[in-house]
């Protein structure tokens, strides 16, 4: 006998509102590869830290319990984590999901271990995190090299994905125009755009990195300014 | 031959006001809801059309805004000492004559408070007191001397010791039995669509009826009794009417008349009795018809029109009853439930939407918010979006409005039912209730555990229940006797009700609301649980963790050890979602084993209006690891902070009450969520909004309150309360001014799960 897959899950939400269109089910997955200098969920990190193990057919039971509040545009994202780091769980998943008729999101950094063809076949938007344009920030930020995210994204423009496209702002980092219009240089060849969003970097998760005792480098910068946030958002969709 | 040229000329008359109206059976016989359904204009377009308050209503606002500032401070303005509680007793008393578009006040100054005996002397008198007032010497004498009972003296003449007993422990609380029962609903549209003279002829011939003459039953006696008394009300009625100068004999010709009419007959019933809650029922879209038919005669304007609706709405902010201070206390200020059902559907695709249900909703941003009316939205996944969205706005501008789902009431009810207290439906004209307050069934639970002695006193209060001395509790024994404790409390329960009822039948019959009755009513006899999420949890726990009672000297549980995990309600989760079922359902199943008074019909709601905090008072830790006085959590909601899997978990938890044959009298649920949670800007909280209440509904939910506001907002507002004077909340059933709740409550509120953003 098959045994079945099992997903393991750091937590759920039941109600996301911004997390991808109208209302979301949140699956957060365990286990991210980047470590980016501003997450604000360390704690799901470590790949191999036995969280909420689930099988998909479980998984999917529950989220069917909040298929009235889906309406005609809201749904389940998967989102981490890195949901690509558990490609089998996932692509099972998003099939149950489809068979039930629920739209699906991948909220990524696409940073995974493939299979992204499979995955893609049964997603209906991706929301797609570009921590950095140029390599060496890329790397700078998220301690990885750039290779792993191109695959993915390339699979996603082949495929034709719709995609919501998003980056952290974060002062001192990236919260310039030069970087911005970078941005928007590179994301020209991407088609299929859906909606792009800068995010203001936040302070919320500094107090988790505390509790789990890794230092926390970004040490001292303040939040992102909102409005400046929105300064440069206008010169990306302008 | 003078009465019949009057006769002919008032024929003549009715039928120019009639016609332009549509449909035939409402003619012929009493029926509000086929003139309606003949008649209304369904509203499916936005809010644009709204218009502001007007000159007229802007001077009458801030004259009562600056009386109500002063109540707040003092609380009571003032008391008519000279006259007892009546349709006809008071003269007439205005705000503002010149300006005021809809007349008549409950004594013949704004806020001044009448005196309500028939429920009982005895609180009349302690509100009196409290106030340092004085009733008038010679109408105190009637009650003093004996020559008039009161409702109170006679419960309490034919109250058991059981009864006694349970109502003493808090086992049961809140019963009606030392003032007005309320939630009875007349039907006050008959008089502006009828006229007082119609309604009179009608009952006239009711009296006459075969079934009437034949006198067989007490209940026969009774009814001709009641009729009889129904005539005189509405007499009385319209004699009240004539001190303001209006002539109400015939129907109302115009809008203006059709509020003021429609008002009247509100007006009596709160110049008659003093009930908890005096619901108004569905007034705005059969007010509509008129306003509608003005229109196209071009005799009246949208600013017209909402200043009908706004001057209406004053005059219901203003009811007031003589309460005690300790009243007060427990729900939270000076609540009246004058409760006004908007919307819902009048079949499957045609909803009662008009104009004028966005114009009561839009009184909330005219006059600002305020829990009175309290306006109730009967929500159906098929109202219209433009409707569905501007009731969400209202809601996260105001706080102010609930939700109840007409999908699953319209069924039970048809289209013509309306809300009476929070949560409470009934057909309009057709059923009214028998108020039963509510039983604590946490308290149940640790009875069950202490053979029937009470956690607090150590009293007896219930008989026969078996001793458990087990070191750790066994769910499978706890449960049984957990049920057969309840058996025991219902009946208890059915026996206090039952007395009460028939006493205020006897001594307090409310002639002028049942006039705008039929006059064969059915009747819902309504019980009511608290305490349902920690009952809950508690079994809960002793099934899923390990639970050590603690015992005091005399062996009674005083504390609980709960060691290991156990499933809470609120997330979701079957395996403890189902104890709360399986608890209302066996209530209910118990209840129903006792005949009622008048041969009503069981119902039940899982509401706890603010009482939740006197519940939580008055009873001892729990085996859910709640301690000794802690509050409990409103209505059917999930103790606080334990709905912790987000907020649609929470809501789905919920939603698995069951209404129709169970909790057919209502479950409460109160939602509190902060702004930013519910989207970045208003477009998508609206949205937002819509889609939980319809995910909430389609699963067949009955009730919800929405509060759209930050932790901190409560927490500045409790230490500030001058910066917030309207700010209004939704609590349990109804809402409430945050600054007239007891720091108790606001601590309260501020402790309840607030749904977050991750």
């Amino acid at each position: 006998m098959k045994n079945e897959i099992i997903g393991n899950i750091n937590s759920v939400e039941s109600m996301g509102l911004v997390d991808g269109p109208g209302i979301r089910y949140v699956v957060f997955l365990q286990g991210c590869k980047l470590r980016c200098l501003y997450c604000h969920n360390p704690e799901t990190w470590e790949i191999n830290k036995k969280c909420e193990q689930i099988t998909p057919s479980e998984l999917i039971k529950k989220i069917v319990r909040f298929k009235s509040y889906f309406g005609s545009d809201g749904g389940v994202t998967f989102s981490g984590g890195e949901p690509l780091l558990q490609p089998e769980f996932l692509v099972e998943c998003l099939k149950l999901c489809k068979k039930h008729g629920i739209h699906t999101a991948i909220d990524t950094a696409g940073v995974g271990f493939g299979n992204y063809d499979e995955i893609l076949n049964y997603t209906d938007l991706v929301i797609l995190d570009i921590k950095a344009v140029d390599p060496s920030e890329y790397k700078k930020i998220t301690g990885l090299d750039m290779d792993l995210f191109n695959n993915f994204l390339l699979t996603c423009i082949k495929l034709n994905k719709k995609l919501w496209i998003r980056q952290v702002i974060v002062p001192n980092i990236n919260d310039n125009e030069e970087s911005v219009l970078k941005l928007k240089n590179f994301i020209k060849k991407i088609k299929n755009i859906d909606k792009l969003e800068l995010l203001p970097y936040k302070t919320l998760g500094v107090h988790k990195y505390k509790n789990l005792h890794i230092p926390y480098r970004l040490e001292g910068v303040l939040d992102m300014d909102e409005n400046k946030c929105i300064k440069l958002e206008k010169i990306l969709l302008n | 031959m003078i009465d019949n040229v009057e006769i002919d000329v008032n024929l003549k008359k009715i039928n120019d006001y009639y016609s332009k109206f549509k449909g035939e059976k409402w003619r012929k016989t009493i029926d509000v809801a086929d003139f309606i359904k003949e008649n209304y204009t369904e509203y499916t377009g936005d809010d644009s059309f709204l218009s502001g308050k007007s000159e007229h209503t802007n001077i009458v606002w801030s004259k009562c805004e600056k009386l109500l500032k002063k109540e707040m401070k003092v609380r009571l303005l003032d008391v008519d000492l000279k006259h007892l509680s009546g349709i006809d007793n008071f003269p007439a008393g205005y705000i503002d004559k010149k300006n005021e578009v809809i007349v008549g006040l409950q004594a013949d100054a704004p806020l001044k408070r009448i005196i309500n005996a028939y429920g009982g002397i005895r609180m009349a008198k302690n509100a009196l007191n409290a106030y340092n007032k004085k009733m008038d010497a010679n109408n105190q004498a009637i009650f003093d001397q004996g020559i008039r009972k009161t409702h109170n003296d006679g419960v309490f003449d034919a109250y058991t010791p059981d009864i006694r007993r349970a109502r003493k422990a808090g086992l049961i609380t809140g019963l009606p039995d030392a003032y007005g029962r309320g939630r009875i609903i007349g039907d006050y549209r008959r008089v502006a669509l009828y006229g007082i003279d119609r309604l009179i002829e009608e009952k006239k011939l009711d009296l006459n009826k075969p079934e009437m003459l034949d006198i067989d039953s007490e209940e026969k006696i009774r009814l001709r009794e009641e009729v009889s008394e129904q005539i005189r009300a509405l007499e009385k009625i319209k004699s009240m009417a004539s001190k303001y100068g209006y002539d109400i004999s015939l129907p109302a010709s115009n809008a203006q008349e059709a509020f003021q009419w429609t008002y009247f007959a509100y007006l009596a019933s709160v110049k008659e009795n003093n009930g908890a809650a005096m619901s108004l029922g569905r007034v705005s879209t059969f007010l509509d018809i008129y306003i509608e038919r003005d229109m196209a005669e071009g005799k009246l304007n949208e600013i017209d029109a909402q200043e009908l609706v706004d001057q209406f709405t004053i005059k219901l902010r203003l009811v007031r009853h003589l309460r005690t201070p300790e009243y007060d206390e427990i729900f939270g200020g000076d609540p009246t439930w004058v409760t006004e059902s908007i919307g819902g559907m009048l079949d499957e695709n045609h909803s009662l939407v008009t104009k004028n249900s966005f114009r009561f909703l839009h009184s909330l941003i005219n006059l600002d918010p305020s829990p009175e009316p309290n306006l109730t939205v009967l929500w159906s996944t098929n109202l219209p979006e433009n409707f569905k969205k501007y009731c969400a706005k209202i809601s996260i501008l105001t706080d102010s409005i609930q939700y109840e789902n007409d999908d699953i009431m319209r069924p039970i009810y048809g289209n013509d039912y309306a809300i009476a207290c929070c949560v409470s439906a009934m057909k309009i004209g057709k059923q009214m209730q028998f108020f039963g307050a509510r039983c604590n069934l946490a308290k149940s639970l640790l009875y069950s555990i202490n053979e029937g002695k009470d956690e607090k006193s150590g009293v007896q209060v219930v008989d026969g229940i078996a001793k458990i001395d087990d070191e750790v509790l066994d769910y499978n024994k706890v449960k049984k006797a957990y049920f057969n404790t309840l058996d025991k409390v219902a009946k208890t329960y059915v026996d206090a009700l039952n007395i009460i009822h028939y006493m205020h039948d006897k001594y307090a019959y409310e002639a002028g609301q049942m006039a705008l009755h039929d006059t064969h009513v059915e009747r819902l006899m309504a019980f009511g649980v608290a305490g349902l999420s920690v009952a809950t949890d508690s079994l809960s726990a002793i099934k899923y963790a390990k639970v050590t009672p603690i015992r005091n000297e005399n062996g009674i549980a005083v504390d609980f050890k709960i060691e290991g995990e156990f499933p809470k309600y609120g997330n979701d989760d079957d395996r403890v979602d189902k104890i709360a079922v399986e608890i209302v359902e066996y209530f209910i199943s118990t209840l129903k084993k006792h005949k009622l008074y008048r041969n009503a019909i069981h119902t039940l709601s899982v509401l706890t209006i603010t009482s939740n905090v006197m519940y939580g008072k008055k009873t001892g830790a729990t085996p859910d690891g709640r301690k000794a006085g802690e509050a409990f959590a409103p209505g059917a909601n999930p103790m606080h902070g334990r709905d912790c899997s987000g907020a649609l978990s929470s809501l789905n938890s919920v939603a698995k009450i069951p209404y129709a044959n169970c909790c057919q009298d209502g479950v409460s649920n109160t939602f509190s969520i902060i702004p930013n949670a519910l989207g970045h800007d208003m477009d998508s909280r609206v949205n937002n909004l819509v889609k939980i209440l319809d995910g909430y509904f389609i699963q067949k939910a009955q009730h919800i309150n929405v509060n759209v506001l930050d932790r901190e907002k409560l927490i500045d507002a409790m230490n500030n309360p001058d910066k917030y004077p309207t700010l209004t909340i939704r609590v349990s059933g109804y809402a409430v001014n945050f600054n007239k709740l007891s720091r108790a409550h606001q601590e309260e509120v501020i402790a309840r799960t607030f749904h977050e953003k991750r």
